[in-house]
């Protein structure tokens, strides 16, 4: 099999969803961005129909809201097609993946847990990661946590200096 | 009846704190729930802080065993994302240190499993021959460990052409080892019944919980970052990949021992083929944009990705080790198997859990196995099972 | 080889290993100086299974908020007196992990350490010498 990204395979997720918006990076890196409505039956198609493996999910806080990146490979031709969107800050919830696709388990807890987002329909939402002792509103990869951090680091830096 | 016996955090069968409360009827397990964070040390929080340079060190130190293929996939990354061509020598050398650690990797986790079973010869031997390699990392990179070799545009330093006939020399007596160590541990009856039919993870399951690296290939699952999306030197070079499909924990020790022929075979062709040149094209800036790199490492597929703004630090940078995804299906390999089998099963899938956990027991009042107990379990059915043969 | 002679004459030391969220490199290497070319049992040196058996206890790894109130009990398990032996910079400094929000800072504000074993990861050989030292001490 040629090792690069497959037309069609494109051309059936923009038939699946027209508000898609694709970019192509690299022979075997596609970014493709949708609604967030969108994304839970694209997964559902490319991880049935297709046998793509949903290799990770990367969540970024970013000015527009906070996005979240699915990494799908074909591992067949080594392509990653990474399905992308955003959810605004008032409304920090999506459909979760892992009712079909046990991969998605824990990586969804890891976002919940670090991000904040809430994944609605997943089985089992616990903190993964951090402490029993970390209070659960605080999400450490938020921008608004890391400036709290800083300031927190540096009270503390000179109040040893004094 | 349930009862709970806990392993871990801190227990004399594993290296690195991680819980896991088995709940077992008898001698049988039929459930277990796996509890992790102990080792979470905020990678990701910290890149962020670090320029595009001195990442590689940072990401360097989430794992000691595995500390060459965090720097490598970090590295194909940004290579990505600046579209960059690194330099051919050092592509090379890239792909000839990835596979020597592959080597050292295996070899450790063979030795672990050895020990885990009541072979300590295993061990002790396998270990033994474990040492001229890391002396050979040191030769060549200066430290045993956590040696750097990966630099955005190509490697750091050069391994000299002083140098190959060492490398030779190591390679030859380790194809010989090799030979010795897959015979004796394949024919040997007591080990074959040991790890065989024990831990069977079936290929619909391995596909659905997304394992990788030898755990999938073990269980039929044909997954190869370096066969899939070809870097470096991987596709100039001829090799097989090794995949068996019993899905049981000989499996895996089979593909793992195959491996490292194939990683030998790698390594000679590559000091064959070696262009001359420069080790690294230089790197003015990372314009913005995003990027995803991918290495095979011992364990798996390692997964990088980075997302630049055209300054001098990434703006995010997502790790994914392979263990991340392979932890979890030991939900379904474990449960079925007795408790004297779980230690291995458990250890089969090469566990990291500093790679895992990178972004960052136990009283009941019921009666507990300790540590010594259940590495006494597991040493009593190797006795057994060699008493049957005996006689 | 005078450090040899200087084991000979030194009761032996049963030492336990705890790791709290290291990378694990530390904890190979100690485990690397039990294989045929150090060969510390020769000197007495042991690995046992519980704190409870333990004289002395070689820490590794950077403290982070989970493994924090587990290791304090296996310090308190640990009869005493019993030397705390730090093997890696992460024991000295938590250096690059600084930043983090996780990580609660070096061991020696939480535990008396006796030894400090700096080096990323220390040689084995730096190992047992720091672990000379530290029965020098005693």
């Amino acid at each position: 099999m040629k090792k690069e990204f497959s037309k069609e395979i494109i051309d059936e997720i923009t038939t699946r969803c027209p508000e898609a918006s694709v970019k192509i990076h690299a022979p075997r890196r596609v970014y493709i961005r949708v609604p967030r409505e969108k994304v839970y039956d694209l997964a559902k198609f490319l991880y049935e129909q297709k046998e793509f493996r949903l290799s990770i999910a990367t969540g970024i806080d970013t000015r527009e809201g906070v996005e979240i990146i699915y990494h799908f490979t074909f591992d067949q031709a080594g392509t990653y097609y990474n399905l992308k969107i955003t959810i605004p800050k008032d409304d920090l919830q999506t459909k979760s993946l892992a009712t079909f696709l046990p991969a998605a388990n824990w990586i969804e807890r890891e976002i919940h847990e670090l991000l904040g987002v809430d994944f609605i329909g997943h089985p089992n939402l616990k903190p993964l990661l951090t402490a029993e002792s970390w209070p659960a509103e605080l999400h450490p990869l938020r921008r608004d946590y890391a400036d709290e951090h800083k300031n927190l680091k540096m009270k503390e830096k000179s109040e040893e200096a004094l | 009846m349930r009862r709970v016996v806990p392993i871990g955090p801190y227990h004399p069968l594993q290296e690195e704190p991680e819980f896991f409360k088995l709940f077992v009827e008898g001698e049988k397990v039929v459930d277990i729930e796996i509890n992790i964070g102990y080792n979470h040390r905020g990678h990701e929080f910290i890149s962020p802080t670090l320029t595009w340079d001195q990442v590689p060190f940072l990401v360097e130190r989430i794992c000691g065993i595995c500390s060459d293929s965090h720097p490598y996939a970090y590295v194909l990354a940004v290579e990505d994302c600046a579209r960059i061509e690194p330099a051919p020598r050092g592509q090379y050398i890239r792909t000839i240190i990835g596979e020597l650690e592959r080597i050292h990797s295996h070899y450790l986790w063979l030795g672990l499993a050895g020990h885990f079973i009541g072979y300590n010869t295993v061990w002790m031997w396998v270990w033994r021959y474990r040492e001229p390699l890391l002396d050979l990392f040191e030769l060549i990179m200066g430290n045993r460990n956590h040696y750097a070799i990966n630099k955005i545009g190509g490697a750091r330093r050069d391994i000299v052409p002083e140098d190959y006939p060492e490398i030779e020399k190591y390679l030859n007596i380790l194809e010989e080892k090799n030979a010795m160590f897959t015979k004796a541990i394949l024919d040997d009856p007591v080990i074959s019944a040991r790890l065989e039919g024990v831990g069977i993870l079936p290929k619909e399951d391995a596909i659905a919980y997304g394992v990788l690296g030898p755990t999938a290939r073990g269980s039929g699952y044909a997954t190869d970052a370096r066969k899939d999306d070809p870097y470096d030197a991987y596709d100039k070079v001829d090799w097989d990949m090794i995949v068996f499909p019993e899905g049981d924990v000989l499996a895996k020790t089979k593909v793992r021992l195959l491996e490292c022929d194939e990683s030998i075979k790698i390594v000679r062709q590559c000091l064959k083929q070696m262009p001359d040149g420069p080790i690294e094209t230089r790197v003015d800036e990372i314009p913005p944009g995003e990027g995803i790199g991918r290495h095979e490492a011992p364990r798996g597929e390692v997964f990088h990705y980075v997302r630049s703004d055209g300054s001098n630090m990434p703006v995010r940078h997502k790790v994914r080790a392979p263990s991340f995804m392979n932890l979890a299906s030991n939900a379904v390999a474990v449960k079925g198997y007795s408790i004297a089998d779980a230690a291995l099963v458990l250890a089969a899938i090469d566990p990291c859990y500093c790679c895992t956990e990178r972004t960052i027991v136990y009283e009941k009042g019921k009666r507990k196995y300790t540590g010594q107990d259940l590495l006494r379990l597991s040493r009593e059915k190797t006795e057994e099972i060699r008493r049957r043969y005996r006689k | 080889m005078a450090n040899a002679k200087l084991w000979g004459l030194k009761k032996s030391p049963w030492v336990f290993h705890v790791a709290a969220a290291s990378c694990n490199n530390c904890d190979i290497e100690i485990l690397d100086i039990l294989t045929p070319r150090w060969d510390v049992e020769r000197f007495g040196i042991v690995l046992v299974g519980s704190p409870r058996h333990a004289d002395a206890l070689l820490v590794t790894g950077v403290l982070n908020r989970k493994s924090l109130p587990r290791v304090l009990q296996v310090y308190e398990q640990t009869p005493k007196p019993c030397l705390v032996i730090g093997v890696g910079t992460c024991t000295c400094h938590t250096h690059i992990f600084e930043p983090s929000y996780n990580v609660v800072g070096p061991y020696d504000k939480y535990i008396p350490v006796d030894v400090y074993i700096p080096g990323c990861p220390p040689k084995p050989e730096a190992i047992i010498m720091g672990v000379v030292k530290a029965l020098k001490r005693l």
